[in-house]
């Protein structure tokens, strides 16, 4: 397989005024394409920055991401944000729908900057939440939505520009443990079916059963790696 | 959906926000509009009753305002009648022709227009557009005939065109463009005013002067219907160029001690430089309501930007790079102004329409170029308030999305 993201002693260091913290410190590991990756740790163990470094949304102060052969620890804040565009499905633990836009809208959001055309975009915004088991809540608002279906709105939006990453952090957080099964199981069947690598920042032991790869932080530093063939 | 859909949806969640932001740009276009229209008009008024202004001395009663000449004799007070015989009988040299007024405010059917008592003859000498504009009635005298103002505006029967203006009857009246409009009147219906009823023997062409709204009826009909026996509230005066140089204003001051005689020249300028402080008054608001316009707007681009932290955060976080949430905050600026323009523009016509006869005796109608200019000014105010706003969003980091729970 080939390696689709990785970095090479990355850290990331915050000026607080308590002192410095080293939130991320020489992290080096490589992620393959196809691989469902879960990085659990204690509060405060990096998790979160590392997931935010992985997709460009905070610079690291030192050492290098890579997705593949790209470095993106040089790119512009205009690159970047192209990556995530083009490449890159977030799903978070609070959701982050609009909440003025329906299922079908917010699903459909990504696609602005890409130019497709109006009935492309519904199309492949249809296709997406028929795969979450959506389609017949195309025109609901979020505050008609269960949290679950709310999670699975995010889900479609994630993969409707057809990413080849999923970034999810802590995306059962919010939900019950039935709902929370539904939901990784649905990830789990976008990783297989679709062949999208999916990362997940979770504190759930359960939620860390389904990765392929696992990786454990701690005070910023990786402790452990395990990797399931 | 595009980017303007983008906005448009979420103009529309937040509208009282929306209003409230736009009531500031939306009152300052008004008063610019209107104050615009106001002055427009009646700078406009001003050259067309030049052009066409047969008299150049005026002789008010004492105490009459000259602030506007064209309705200097509307509500003043009045001189007697007979002063026109003074004049008449001085053998003065260098007055060509006289021609005494009586106007006052009146409502006919629930609308307010001016009642002016003319003398048929001398006002028609004394109007180049009233002689050009196809005048004619009942009877077949003319009495204008010698007098070299009156040569040939090539009508096939020059005596039939003036008639009517000429031997106006006491029963009948004259009616402006602006007033048959408003009362909804044709030639050959009756009007009462105060219990009198006269008949429209012509309604005038438009003029694009303060006679468009007037009722003309004989002087002493006008005594009679108002009350006002033997008074006049103005005469006018044809006089020759050379006499007045030659102090025909002083000789008639000698005749005439208790009155204000002055030359339509000091008249206009008295008008012109109205309008012109009208104009210097505009440019004034113009640059406080750009300075408040562009605070109001950028209050409330900053206010909306900060409850939309979470929703921009979420747009970075899906690839909207800076550029993009810069775009949609300045595509909300122009539909704002472009709506803002637009209300302001109606609403500062409706102002004008109402104000321009009250305060400059005039009527307005909408002048299709001050939209544009509305519309321009109202983008740029809303362009510049949210260019700060705007910046401070595009700098907004994507991950304060992420944790907010």
């Amino acid at each position: 397989m080939r390696t689709i993201i990785s970095t090479d002693k990355l850290s990331k260091i915050y000026q607080h005024r308590d002192g410095i913290v080293n939130a991320l410190q020489d992290i080096s590991l490589s992620i393959n394409q196809g691989d469902f990756v879960t990085i659990t740790g204690p509060s405060g163990s990096g998790k979160s920055t590392l997931l935010m470094a992985l997709c460009g949304l905070i610079k690291p102060s030192g050492g290098t991401i890579c997705f593949f052969d790209k470095d993106l620890t040089r790119a512009s804040d205009q690159e970047l944000s192209r990556f995530r565009q083009d490449h890159v499905g977030f799903i978070m633990q609070n959701f982050s729908l609009i909440p003025y836009m329906t299922a079908l809208q917010n699903t459909m959001f990504p696609l602005i900057l890409n130019g497709y055309e109006k009935q492309d975009q519904i199309n492949r915004a249809i296709s997406a939440l028929k795969v979450v088991g959506l389609n017949n809540r195309l025109n609901h608002f979020p505050r008609e939505l269960s949290a679950g279906q709310q999670q699975r709105v995010a889900i479609a939006r994630a993969m409707v520009n057809k990413p080849s990453l999923i970034f999810a952090d802590e995306p059962t957080g919010n939900l019950d443990p039935a709902l929370a099964f539904d939901i990784l199981n649905i990830l789990k069947s976008i990783n297989q079916v679709e062949a999208i690598t999916i990362i997940i920042v979770t504190h759930s032991m359960d939620a860390a059963e389904y990765g392929n790869v696992k990786i454990r932080l701690n005070d910023g530093t990786v402790v452990n790696i395990e990797s399931v063939l | 959906m595009n980017l303007f859909n983008l906005v448009w949806l979420e103009l529309g969640q937040r509208k009282s926000q929306l209003l409230s932001g736009m009531l500031a740009i939306v009152l300052g276009i008004s008063v610019i509009v209107a104050i615009r229209s106001v002055s427009i008009v009646s700078e406009t008024a001003v050259a067309i009753n030049l052009d066409n202004l047969g008299a150049n001395i005026l002789v008010l009663p004492q105490g009459a305002s000259i602030d506007n000449y064209y309705s200097a004799d509307i509500d003043s007070p009045t001189i007697p009648e007979e002063y026109v015989t003074r004049i008449v009988n001085s053998t003065i040299p260098g007055v060509d022709n006289l021609m005494p007024r009586l106007s006052r405010r009146v409502e006919i059917y629930g609308t307010n227009l001016v009642l002016s008592g003319i003398l048929p003859k001398n006002e028609l000498a004394s109007k180049p557009l009233w002689q050009s504009s196809g005048l004619f009635g009942a009877e077949l005298e003319a009495a204008c005939g010698d007098n070299p103002i009156n040569e040939s505006h090539g009508y096939e029967d020059e005596k039939l065109q003036r008639k009517a203006i000429d031997s106006l009857k006491l029963t009948d009246c004259l009616l402006g463009a602006s007033a048959a409009r408003r009362l909804k009147v044709n030639e050959g219906d009756v009007l009462t005013i105060n219990d009198f009823e006269l008949q429209v023997a012509k309604v005038l062409s438009e003029t694009g002067t303060v006679d468009d709204d007037r009722v003309f009826v004989h002087l002493h009909k006008a005594q009679q219907v108002l009350g006002i026996p033997d008074q006049v509230s103005a005469i006018e005066i044809m006089g020759c160029c050379n006499a007045i140089s030659d102090g025909l204003l002083g000789k008639l001051r000698n005749i005439l001690p208790d009155t204000r005689i002055t030359t339509i020249g000091q008249i206009v300028s008295t008008q012109v430089k109205t309008n012109q402080l009208m104009s210097r008054i505009s440019i004034v608001m113009l640059i406080i309501i750009i300075i408040i316009g562009g605070i109001s707007i950028g209050n409330y681009m900053w206010a909306n930007v900060n409850e939309r932290k979470k929703e921009i955060g979420i747009m970075r976080m899906i690839g909207f790079p800076r550029t993009a949430i810069y775009r949609t905050l300045i595509y909300k600026a122009i539909i704002l102004g472009i709506s803002g323009g637009v209300l302001g523009f109606v609403a500062g016509i409706t102002i004008a329409w109402f104000i321009g006869p009250l305060i400059a005796g005039v009527n307005i109608n909408p002048i299709p170029e001050l939209l544009g200019w509305a519309v321009f000014i109202s983008v740029l105010i809303s362009i510049v308030g949210s260019l700060f706003p705007a910046h401070l969003a595009s700098k907004f980091e994507p991950f304060s999305n992420m944790q907010d729970t």
